[in-house]
C-alpha cells in the first residue's frame, strides 16, 4: 500500500513539473516590475523599448509622443490650408485670388489619393537607396502601433499622416512661382508626376530607413548629410523647380508694363502669421517625439524666424527709406525656410546666425538678383525657399552641433566636429547637388512633357480676364453694388411668378 | 437746371456736405473716382518691385439744381472743400435738359 502511494504521488511531482516545463515554453515571462519600469522610462525619455517581455508598453504609442505629432501634422496642414493659401492668395490680383485657393484645395486631395495609393510606401518603405517597396501601398500594414524604424512611440498611422502633410505642401510651394499663369488641368498633372519623379524619392533618400542621403539614421547612407525637417526635401526641391517651372512658362502678360500689385496684403499677413504658427509643427515635429530634440527644434525655430522677420525690413528701411508689412512677412517666411533644416542640430546662438542670414540674402535675391535676369517669379518661390533652402542646407552643416542633438553621435561621429567647417558641411554640399540635379532636370522633363500634350498656359484671353472666373467659375469678391444676372433654378418661373420683380434685382447695394 | 460735378478730397466730404445743406441743398450723389491734375502722385515697393501711382483717390459730388441757386452752391463748395494746397479739386458746371422725379414722375424744377 505505502508503495503504491508512494509510486503514485512521485508520478504526480514528476508529470506536473513536467506539466510545468510545457506550460512555460507556451506561454511568455509575465513581466518583472523591473521591465515594466524600464519600459516606461523608454517611453518617457523617447528611447529604445530595452526589454522583450509582454509589457503593456510592448507595442503600444506613448500617449504624449503621438498627442504631439497628431498636433503637429494638424499644424502643418494649416500651414498649406489656409496658411499658404491666404500668404499667396493675397499676393496675387483681385482677378486670380481663387486659382491660388482651388490650386492649394486640389493639391491637398490629389497628393493625399497619391499618398494612400503607393507615395508613403515608396517615400518611406525600404527599399534600393532612393525609391522604397510597395509593400505598403494603399497603407496596408500602416496601424496605429509605433513601426520603430521612425519612432519607437508615436503611431504609424500618424507618422504616415504627418509626412502627407510635407508632402502636400512642397507642391503648393512651387505654384507660387508660376501664378495667374498656368491652367489648372496642367497643374495637377503636372505635380502628380512630379511627386514620382521628385518628391518620393527625394524623401525616401533623405528620410527614409535605408535612404542615401540619411546620414543621422542610416549607417550604410553614401551621402552623410543631415535634414531635420525639410530644406533640401521641401525647400530646394519646390524651389529650384519652380524656378525652372517659370522659366519654361514664361513671364506673365503685361509683366513689365502694366501693374501687378499684391490685391489683400491684409490676407498675405495672416497667412503669414498661420505659417509661423504652423511652422512649430513642421520643425519641432519632426523630432517625431515630444522630447529634449524638439524642444531645441521649437526654440531656434522661434529665434531664427523673428530675428530674419526683423532684419529684412530693417534692411528695406535703410535701402530704399521705409520698413514695409510685406518684408515682415517675407523676412519671417525666410527665416522659417532656412533653420527648416537646421532647427533640430543647431543651438539658439547658431539659430540667431541662421535668423540674420536668412533677413539678408533672400532679400538681396528679391530686390537686386530678380531684377538683373528678368524672370518672372510671380511670389518669389524662387527667391525665399531656393535660395532659402540651399543656403539652410549648407549653414546646417556649418553650425550642426553635438550639444544641440545627441543623435548626431550615433552615425557622424567622424563628420560633426563642432567646428565652422567641419566634414558634414562638404557632405551637405553633396546632398544640395543631388537635391538640384534631380530638381532642375525632373522638372524639365515633366514640364515641356506635359507641355507637349496638354499645354501648360492658358490662352490669352482666359489669363487676361482672370483664372477665377475662366477656369473656376467664380469670382472672389462680388460687389452687390454691382451685382447682375439671376441665379438659375428648377423651378424658375414659379419662384419669380410670386416674387416682386424689384426684389428680384438683389439686397440693397451695400455703403461706400 | 445746371448741374454742378465737384472733384474734392475724400476728407472734404462732410464739410461740403454740411456747407451745401446750409444754402439749401440737400441732395446729392457721391462717387468714389481717381484722378489727377498738379499733384504728384507716390511710390509703392512690393519686395523689389517699383510702382509710380499717378492716379490719388477723390470723391466726386454730384447736384442738380435751379439756376438761380447755382452761384451760392458753387461758393460753399469751394469754400469747405479747400486746403490750400496742390489737389484740392475743380468744379465744372453744365446745363441740364430735363429731370424726372421717378416716385410722382414730376418733371422740370418740380423734380429737384
Amino acid at each position: 500500500m505505502k508503495n503504491i502511494i508512494l509510486t503514485l504521488g512521485l508520478i504526480a511531482v514528476i508529470g506536473s513539473s513536467a506539466l510545468t516545463t510545457l506550460a512555460a515554453d507556451a506561454a511568455p515571462p509575465k513581466p518583472s516590475l523591473e521591465d515594466r519600469i524600464t519600459d516606461l522610462e523608454a517611453y518617457v525619455t523617447n528611447g529604445a523599448r530595452q526589454t522583450n517581455s509582454a509589457t503593456a508598453l510592448a507595442t503600444s504609442p506613448g500617449p504624449g509622443h503621438n498627442a504631439w505629432q497628431m498636433t503637429s501634422t494638424a499644424l502643418v496642414l494649416f500651414m498649406t490650408l489656409p496658411g499658404l493659401a491666404l500668404f499667396y492668395g493675397g499676393l496675387v490680383r483681385r482677378k486670380n485670388v481663387l486659382s491660388v485657393l482651388a490650386q492649394c484645395l486640389g493639391i491637398t486631395g490629389l497628393v493625399t489619393i497619391l499618398w494612400w495609393v503607393c507615395g508613403y510606401s515608396i517615400a518611406f518603405h525600404s527599399g534600393k537607396s532612393w525609391f522604397g517597396g510597395l509593400q505598403w501601398s494603399f497603407l496596408s500594414g500602416v496601424d496605429s502601433t509605433p513601426n520603430t524604424d521612425y519612432s519607437g512611440w508615436v503611431s504609424h498611422n500618424v507618422f504616415s499622416m504627418y509626412q502627407l502633410m510635407f508632402a502636400i505642401i512642397t507642391p503648393a510651394l512651387i505654384v507660387g512661382a508660376i501664378a495667374e499663369r498656368m491652367k489648372f488641368s496642367a497643374i495637377l498633372v503636372f505635380v502628380t508626376l512630379w511627386m514620382f519623379v521628385v518628391y518620393f524619392p527625394l524623401a525616401h533618400m533623405i528620410w527614409g530607413v535605408d535612404g542615401m542621403m540619411n546620414g543621422v539614421f542610416n549607417a550604410a547612407a553614401k551621402i552623410k548629410a543631415i535634414d531635420f525637417a525639410g530644406g533640401t526635401v521641401v525647400h530646394m526641391s519646390s524651389g529650384w523647380s519652380a524656378l525652372i517651372l517659370c522659366l519654361i512658362l514664361g513671364k506673365r502678360l503685361g509683366f513689365g508694363k502694366e501693374p501687378m500689385p499684391p490685391h489683400n496684403l491684409v490676407l498675405c499677413m495672416v497667412g503669414t502669421g498661420m505659417l509661423w504658427v504652423g511652422w512649430y509643427g513642421f520643425n519641432a515635429g519632426s523630432a517625431v517625439a515630444a522630447d529634449v530634440v524638439a524642444a531645441n527644434a521649437f526654440t531656434t525655430t522661434t529665434l531664427a524666424t523673428a530675428v530674419a522677420s526683423f532684419a529684412w525690413p530693417m534692411a528695406e528701411w535703410i535701402l530704399k527709406g521705409k520698413p514695409s508689412v510685406l518684408g515682415f512677412c517675407s523676412g519671417a517666411v525666410a527665416g522659417l525656410v532656412v533653420i527648416t533644416p537646421a532647427c533640430g542640430f543647431v543651438t539658439a546662438g547658431g539659430a540667431v546666425i541662421i535668423g540674420i542670414a536668412a533677413g539678408l540674402v533672400p532679400f538681396f535675391f528679391c530686390f537686386k538678383v530678380k531684377g538683373w535676369f528678368g524672370y518672372d517669379d510671380a511670389l518669389d518661390t524662387f527667391g525665399v525657399h531656393a535660395v532659402g533652402g540651399t543656403m539652410g542646407a549648407f549653414l546646417t552643416g556649418m553650425l550642426a552641433r553635438n550639444v544641440a542633438n545627441p543623435n548626431l553621435a550615433t552615425n557622424l561621429k567622424d563628420y560633426v566636429k563642432d567646428t565652422a567647417f567641419q566634414p558634414l558641411v562638404f557632405e551637405q554640399l553633396k546632398a544640395i547637388a543631388l537635391t538640384l540635379v534631380l530638381a532642375v532636370v525632373g522638372t524639365t522633363v515633366i514640364a515641356f512633357a506635359v507641355k507637349a500634350v496638354m499645354g501648360l498656359r492658358p490662352t490669352e484671353e482666359v489669363e487676361s480676364n482672370g483664372l477665377d472666373v475662366s477656369e473656376h467659375g467664380e469670382e472672389g469678391y462680388h460687389s452687390d453694388a454691382y451685382s447682375s444676372g439671376r441665379p438659375s433654378f428648377a423651378n424658375a418661373s414659379a419662384i419669380t411668378e410670386t416674387v416682386h420683380p424689384s426684389a428680384s434685382a438683389g439686397r440693397r447695394p451695400a455703403t461706400v | 437746371m445746371k448741374k454742378i460735378e465737384a472733384i474734392v478730397k475724400p476728407f472734404k466730404l462732410e464739410e461740403v456736405k454740411d456747407a451745401l445743406s446750409g444754402v439749401g441743398i440737400e441732395g446729392m450723389t457721391v462717387s468714389e473716382v481717381k484722378g489727377f491734375g498738379r499733384q504728384k502722385g507716390h511710390t509703392e515697393i512690393y519686395r523689389g518691385s517699383e510702382y509710380t501711382v499717378d492716379f490719388l483717390p477723390k470723391l466726386k459730388l454730384e447736384i442738380v439744381l435751379a439756376d438761380e441757386d447755382v452761384d451760392a452752391a458753387v461758393q460753399a463748395i469751394i469754400k469747405a472743400a479747400k486746403t490750400g494746397k496742390i489737389g484740392d479739386g475743380k468744379v465744372f458746371v453744365s446745363s441740364i435738359d430735363e429731370a424726372v422725379r421717378i416716385r410722382t414722375e414730376e418733371k422740370g424744377e418740380h423734380a429737384i
